[in-house]
């Protein structure tokens, strides 16, 4: 059938028939994207236990399109770490974020993976954020099924309204340094919120609101 | 009041495993607490004494573990090396312990002897740095090979020196 460009009418209004919807390249690919995560357990500890019950029947992970739990980097696109990670297994941790194809993302799952929570010891990394890109932080000890899920469902609405179909969205070194110079001298932070409408919304924080 | 079995005594009945290493190297240390036999043996004693113990039927070697004395009050020595020992055939066990000290904690390796103590071993030397002569393989066990501090010595920071931070940052842009 040949495409005909359909003419232009009077008023510069395309007429359009009823099962047609335009929109953005961007938007149909992220949609395509939040709606089929394919995650990446990288479980170490109990929040792996309560990851098995988030993909399992009664809380059904199936129902947000994040049903296919893949062992191999290569199949998967969002990166689940559920427990604390130790100075042994960050290079492996690194290896397999690096593995994983582009647009990827990454869930922090519980207190020990966010913060290496009660186990501030020689061997635990205080949190993997400070070496892989973090999108999500799940609090808990464990968390509940429901907040992972709630997680995922955050992280659908970030990919719908970040996404584009290049990737653009993750060409972002200068919010990266922005953070960790946040998380890692938080003090003198020079960053001045009152004159930047942007950064108030980034570090919508009580405690970088306190300190700004 | 304690229980007669619960005390450490020296006048409990000898143990025959302990006379024999009394005949071989002289007057042992040694104890009884809640019947188990405990006998300390000097560390240039090490391999020796163990052959006799063997020879005498203890051909399990249980567990090689370690504390680490530093600031203990009334401690004499700064580690103090825990041998569990156990005779399948005779139903008996006996705990050896060997004290050695700073600068250079060194004892002999019991591989010879027992082959479980391979891995043993490997793991005191990874987490006190207690060397131990004519080991075969003494590599780290359960740390990085990259680490160099033994980390369940006292002297050492609980949160460590480092370590745990000392990695490559990726970010967005190179990942």
């Amino acid at each position: 059938m040949a495409v005909t460009q359909p003419a232009a009418p009077e008023g510069g209004q395309l007429e359009l028939p009823e099962n047609v919807v335009v929109s953005r390249l961007d938007e149909l690919a992220s949609w395509c994207r939040k709606n089929s995560l394919w995650p990446m357990p990288f479980a170490t500890a109990c929040c792996g236990i309560e990851l098995m019950a988030t993909g399992a029947a009664k809380h059904d992970l199936a129902r947000f399109g994040a049903e296919v739990f893949r062992f191999s980097p290569r199949q998967c696109d969002l990166m689940i770490v559920a427990g604390r990670v130790v100075m042994k297994m960050l290079p492996v941790l690194q290896r397999i974020w690096q593995q994983m194809h582009e647009p990827k993302w990454c869930i922090s799952m519980g207190a020990c993976a966010s913060t290496g929570g009660v186990f501030d010891t020689y061997a635990v990394v205080q949190g993997i954020d400070r070496f892989i890109p973090v999108d999500m932080y799940v609090p808990g000890c464990p968390p509940r099924p429901e907040q992972l899920i709630q997680a995922i469902i955050d992280l659908q609405d970030k990919i719908q309204r970040e996404g584009t179909i290049t990737g653009r969205e993750f060409n972002t070194r200068q919010r990266q340094d922005r953070k960790r110079a946040l998380v890692e001298s938080p003090l003198p932070l020079t960053l001045d919120a009152s004159r930047n409408p942007n950064l108030q919304r980034q570090f919508s924080h009580p405690t970088a609101q306190a300190r700004s | 009041m304690p229980q007669p079995s619960d005390a450490a005594s020296e006048s409990a009945p000898v143990n025959p495993h302990v006379a024999a290493l009394e005949d071989a190297f002289g007057p042992l240390e040694n104890s009884v607490f809640r019947d188990q036999q405990r006998v300390v043996l000097p560390a240039e004693h090490s391999p020796a004494a163990f052959a006799v113990l063997k020879d005498r039927g203890f051909d399990l070697l249980v567990d090689v573990s370690c504390v680490d004395y530093l600031e203990y009050r009334g401690a004499k020595h700064r580690y103090g090396l825990i041998y569990l020992l156990a005779s399948t055939a005779g139903n008996q066990r006996l705990t050896v312990r060997v004290f050695v000290d700073d600068p250079d904690p060194t004892v002999a390796s019991l591989v010879p002897l027992w082959e479980a103590a391979n891995w043993l071993e490997r793991e005191v030397w990874d987490l006190f740095g207690i060397r131990f002569t004519g080991h075969p393989d003494l590599r780290r066990l359960v740390l990085p090979e990259a680490f160099t501090a033994h980390p369940l010595r006292k002297d050492y920071p609980l949160q460590g020196r480092g370590e745990r931070h000392n990695f490559p940052v990726i970010t967005r842009d190179h990942s």
